[in-house]
């Protein structure tokens, strides 16, 4: 999609690198002559050969594949049809160590990184039926269509005399599917984009109402697993951040040099780095489920965030509050949970609500850990729609909707805090 | 140095309080005794360590030698108190601070509840009443449900006097009680001294108002550099 983006804006003039042909970007795009045949094929582990052949044997299943493409639309469709549930990657690699790792049943990809995978991972088999047929074209802008036509007429040359054919031998992508589709070209006979995917799921035809109709309850649906991630996450942070806190504040030297390096390590390295650390560099120790790795990691980071706050907050409680709560003969303890925290969470309450609504946008990072938030979803529809106003549109007055009462409810305490009725 | 006395009925004792910080020597061996039911003024410029005695009678502040005795909990320079002896000395010291310092997040009659429910275990229905009937001694029963930032400097203070009275401590100390007050509330707070004396309260305040001291203290104690003179 970035490419698509990329090309449709100015900065390059043709894209080209496993580009699927689409009905969407047919529609959006000045789209080349298809170059490659694809199909795409289910790859399952050893072990289930026998058992998982086709995406009807998968029912219940998670099957994996790359968001945004035509594969992750037939799995889409398969949903609704089968009861498998898809599960969308970022990258062609992690879907196929997932699989041999148990995190998901199969995988739905081009037969061409299925077989380039096969050769580094160990496991899995791919399972000979097709699926559905698809083909890689180039792109380039829709004004650009003399470009493309010129383009056009050195991929036939190159089809002619054998050029294709010796580059993608040489790249080891050389099939029989190949010549009958060269030929159908050189002969002048249209190709379909896509064989095997029903054309009626596409939304590039629809208009811009029945596109916003049929994407309106997964967006909705993306918008629970955003606001659950970060109302859980944030949850967890606020009790790890109350604990470091209260560790730094009142804990002796060696706690405190401790929890200060774990603040200064979640906040000097990239949140999507240590999500990264945690789903994938620990699998072989520790498997999280995708959800649960996802919340870990945003609670652990923003902890630190939030350990900051409340420290910063139980020290600007005045030396006489406390002293004034001893001289009564309240207890440590009881200083801290009747006078200084009660006072603290009223000055750390308003870059809480901040923290929160950070949260709940960089959630939206989770998605390279498959789990289909939000703007995930939007990047979907996007794709599908070949264009982002619409996806965009939605996608912001979701994440208003959820914001702006978290920011209004926090604006009302705070106004009962200071100006209490009596 | 003077303002120890002989009686037997002596609520606090205070004898060569030596305190540093540093270098400087703030305390330089401070000995007086305070009586059941006076009310002693300690006075002096600043930084004599008229704050000081009060923050080490209440158990605020360690000192390095010398020893304090108030109704009968005793403790020593040198070392830290022991945990017992400061949850005993914390029933017998009221304190009031000069700027109140009372809890921001609770209305004036929490602040009054919150060391008898919680430090002391009293129930909280009896704590209520008895907070309700210091408010009332102090003539601010109709504030009991407003915060502490919605009351005046006069009112703010009766209410920190009525809070560290809640636990009934046979000494109440209080620093610089008339620092903020206009003529007028300082006559109210003086009379209100007073009643507590006649009472039988005891009252040892730190205060660097002369004419106050001279209407109300049933004696004086004078301070400079660190010692009673």
């Amino acid at each position: 999609m970035s490419i698509d983006l990329s090309i449709a804006r100015g900065d390059a003039d043709i894209g080209l690198s496993g580009i699927e042909d689409t009905p969407a970007r047919r529609t959006t795009l000045a789209v080349t002559l298809p170059y490659y045949e694809f199909r795409e094929v289910l790859s399952v582990r050893d072990g289930d050969a026998a058992r998982f052949r086709t995406l009807a044997d998968l029912a219940g299943r998670s099957v994996a594949t790359l968001g945004g493409t035509i594969a992750y639309e037939i799995l889409l469709g398969a949903e609704r049809q089968h009861g498998i549930h898809a599960v969308s990657y970022e990258d062609d690699v992690h879907p196929y160590s997932d699989l041999v790792l148990g995190r998901v049943d199969a995988v739905l990809l081009d037969h061409v990184l299925a077989e380039r995978r096969q050769r580094t991972i160990a496991g899995f088999t791919i399972q000979p039926q097709t699926v559905a047929i698809g083909h890689y074209v180039g792109v380039l802008a829709a004004g650009n269509s003399p470009l493309r036509d010129a383009m056009n007429e050195i991929l036939r040359g190159a089809m002619r005399d054998g050029t294709l054919e010796r580059i993608l031998r040489e790249w080891r992508v050389w099939n029989d599917d190949q010549p009958t589709l060269y030929a159908k070209l050189l002969a002048g006979e249209p190709v379909q984009p896509v064989i095997g995917l029903d054309p009626s799921t596409s939304v590039v035809t629809l208009t811009k109402w029945d596109a916003a109709r049929r994407y309106f309850p997964s967006l909705l649906r993306a918008s629970v697993i955003t606001l659950a991630l970060s109302c859980l996450s944030m949850a967890l942070a606020v009790g790890i951040g109350v604990v470091i806190a209260t560790g730094r504040v009142y804990g002796g030297p060696p706690v405190r040099g401790l929890l200060l390096a774990y603040v200064e390590l979640m906040r000097g390295t990239p949140i999507l780095l240590q999500l990264f650390v945690l789903y994938y560099g620990l699998a072989a120790a520790i498997r999280l489920p995708a959800f649960g790795a996802a919340l870990l990691g945003l609670a652990l980071n923003y902890a630190a965030y939030e350990s900051e706050i409340y420290r910063a907050a139980l020290e600007a409680v005045s030396t006489g509050q406390l002293e004034a709560a001893r001289t009564l003969g309240l207890t440590e303890r009881q200083v801290l949970t009747l006078v200084r925290a009660p006072q603290a969470f009223r000055l750390a309450l308003a870059p809480m609500t901040n923290d929160f609504v950070a949260l709940l946008k960089d959630s939206s990072l989770v998605s390279v850990l498959t789990v289909l938030e939000l703007t995930k979803q939007t990047q979907i529809f996007a794709t599908n729609l070949g264009s982002w106003v619409l996806p965009g549109t939605l996608c912001a007055a979701l994440y208003l909707l959820m914001s702006l009462p978290l920011a209004a409810l926090a604006r009302r305490l705070e106004r009962r805090w200071k100006t209490p009725s009596t | 140095m003077s303002g120890t006395t002989e009686s037997g009925n002596v609520v606090l004792r205070i004898d060569d309080l030596q305190l540093r910080r540093g270098a400087r020597t703030v305390l330089a061996g401070v000995t007086f005794g305070v009586e059941r039911g006076e009310l002693v003024t300690i006075m002096g410029p600043s930084g004599s360590g008229k704050t000081t005695i009060l923050r080490a009678v209440a158990g605020l502040e360690p000192f390095h030698r010398g020893g304090i005795d108030v109704d009968g909990v005793t403790f020593a320079g040198g070392a830290p108190v022991h945990r017992e002896t400061l949850r005993q000395l914390r029933r017998k010291v009221g304190m009031v601070f000069q700027f109140h310092c009372l809890f921001e997040h609770l209305s004036a009659l929490q602040n009054i509840c919150l060391a008898p429910v919680h430090a002391h275990g009293v129930k909280p229905d009896a704590a209520r009443r008895r907070a309700r009937e210091l408010l009332q001694t102090f003539g601010i029963e109709h504030r009991a449900d407003a915060f502490p930032r919605e009351l005046s400097g006069g009112e703010a203070q009766r209410v920190a006097i009525a809070r560290a009275l809640a636990v009934d401590p046979p000494l109440l100390l209080m620093d610089e009680p008339t620092a903020s007050l206009d003529p007028q509330r300082r006559g109210e707070l003086g009379e209100l001294l007073r009643r507590l004396r006649d009472q039988g309260r005891t009252l040892l305040l730190a205060t660097h108002d002369e004419d106050f001291a001279r209407e109300f203290a049933t004696r004086v104690l004078r301070m400079r550099d660190g010692v009673v003179v």
